[in-house]
């Protein structure tokens, strides 16, 4: 036996330990992490129906997009969401016998009534494939400036939006070789500067990452997570791990319709709709 | 640039920490209110399990989401896998302490059956082996996980030991019965405290060095 005493003594012996009852944990806890910080609504759109010809591809999408968010839009191929996307800085009307109805409110006011280039300054668009123009890094980035009439130094402004799109180091040495002596990764990037550059609003985003590699994707997803403070952008993509990593919400379009939006974390962990589940899981689509 | 995701490893990794303090907490709270007859210590480990359990939710909707949300991979995988798995034997070690907590409330209504000299020695041994696994943890230290994997079987050891002990009061004298029983369960919970504590040194050996040391005979850990 490896102790022996008295029955019944009151004797007391304290563990030693580094720790008193009375202390606090010793580790600390962070302040609790925001959830999504959803600001006020960007974008209102109500009954939204767009027709190409007598085709209707889009069969009234009602929606409100969060100002200073990432909202990703995701379906199976040919569910309308890139001309979802287009429709919001009325890209769709570029495209012949496209016909739009219902309304898309930007800050309360109707796009239909707003001039087209300014709506298209304030909802900038970055497409699938890099398509910088055929002149210098700098000149990229400045011509948007240039035709804005922009006051001040343009070469400050340059730098700004390469620093902004996560450009800057890789090119501040060679500002005036052609742009087409980037790479793939850098390209976007570029596009993403040059959008970035007359200060927009908004940033819709048509599938960027689909001609990257994963380093360059990775690094893209980062940018759109860094402009959030400045920024309210809509991403089309049909890589569902990319609106996952990269998203606060996600709309999940199918056949023209939207069957559920909802935050990124609920959609991808516990969607409502079945349509919804069968997607991710990738049983149909 | 360093990516989003490291961040919400790091915020995974504080939380996993700040519940393991508060578990940590809870044992030393409820042996101290066995062997000092303090019946305000024992209720307050019975008032803060709710933090443990609100946590244990809480993690367990952050390690769902880094899975869904950012398909991590290797090492990125490893932990937020040893995530899971540590943050339920966090909560069981929480209901262990509850549970003697519970017991040290009998306790107190009786006399002190004999000086306690070994119960001690053993909850000293479990703590040690919760709080190395936790270091283990935060230091990324498989030599350290494996030193507490060692200790196990003292723990097992003092257990069987105090249980034969405490079978010679019962036998002499049966007014001890009630809380000497008590006493024994006081030994399982500690025992079952270092079990947890051996399970999360498991883990933190899977997570640094990928190796799955379950079900393995000591030498070949």
């Amino acid at each position: 036996m490896a102790s022996v005493g008295t029955v019944h003594s009151g004797n007391t012996v304290n563990v030693k330990s580094d720790q008193s009852a009375d202390t606090p944990p010793r580790f600390s806890l962070p302040a609790k992490a925001s959830a999504v910080a959803s600001g006020s609504t960007r974008f209102k759109i109500s009954g939204l129906k767009v027709l190409y010809g007598p085709k209707e591809v889009l069969h009234g999408i009602d929606m409100e997009i969060s100002s200073n968010v990432v909202t990703a839009v995701i379906g199976p191929s040919g569910c309308g969401k890139s001309t979802f996307l287009r429709s919001l800085n009325r890209m769709t009307e570029t495209v012949r016998q496209a016909r739009v109805e219902g309304d898309i409110l930007l800050d309360g006011e109707n796009i239909e009534s707003m001039d087209v280039v300014r709506l298209r300054r304030r909802v900038g668009m970055v497409f699938q494939r890099p398509n910088p123009f055929p002149k210098s890094i700098f000149d990229n980035v400045a011509y948007g400036l240039r035709i804005n009439g922009h006051k001040g130094r343009l070469s400050e402004a340059v730098e700004n939006s390469l620093r902004r799109a996560a450009l800057w180091d890789e090119v501040k040495d060679q500002l005036h070789k052609s742009a087409y002596a980037l790479s793939g990764g850098q390209q976007q990037r570029l596009c993403i500067a040059r959008a970035l550059a007359v200060d927009p609003e908004v940033l819709l985003l048509d599938e960027p990452c689909s001609a990257l590699d994963p380093v360059t994707t990775a690094k893209i997803e980062e940018l759109l997570f860094q402009l959030k403070p400045s920024c309210t952008i809509v991403i089309v993509t049909h890589n569902m791990q990319q609106a996952a990593r990269a998203s606060d919400f996600t709309a999940f379009l199918l056949e023209g319709r939207l069957v559920e939006y909802q935050s990124t974390p609920k959609l991808f962990t516990t969607p409502s709709d079945p349509r919804t589940e069968a997607y991710i899981t990738g049983r149909f689509g | 640039m360093e990516r989003h995701f490291e961040h919400d490893l790091e915020e995974l990794k504080e939380r996993l920490l700040w519940m393991a303090g508060l578990a940590e907490r809870a044992v030393h709270q409820a042996v101290q209110a066995v062997f000092e007859k303090d019946e305000a210590l024992a209720a307050r480990v019975l008032e803060e399990e709710k933090a443990i359990n609100e946590m244990q939710i809480e993690i367990d909707d952050r390690v769902m989401q880094l899975v869904a949300l950012q398909q991590p991979m290797a090492v990125d995988l490893r932990f937020i896998l040893s995530a899971s798995r540590i943050n339920n034997d966090l909560e069981r070690i929480g209901d262990q302490a509850v549970n003697i907590a519970q017991s040290a409330l009998r306790i107190l209504r009786h006399p002190q059956v004999k000086p306690y000299v070994d119960l001690p020695r053993m909850s000293e041994l479990a703590e040690g082996m919760v709080r190395d696994s936790l270091n283990s943890l935060v230091r990324r230290d498989a030599e350290l996980a494996k030193s507490v994997l060692v200790r196990d079987d003292q723990v097992d050891n003092l257990r069987d030991q105090i249980f034969r002990e405490l079978l010679t009061y019962m036998m002499e004298n049966s007014a001890v019965i009630y809380p000497a029983f008590e006493l024994v369960l006081v030994t399982k919970n500690l025992e079952r405290i270092g079990d947890h504590a051996t399970n999360i040194a498991e883990d933190v050996i899977y997570m640094v060095a990928g190796r799955d040391v379950r079900h393995l005979a000591a030498d070949r850990r």
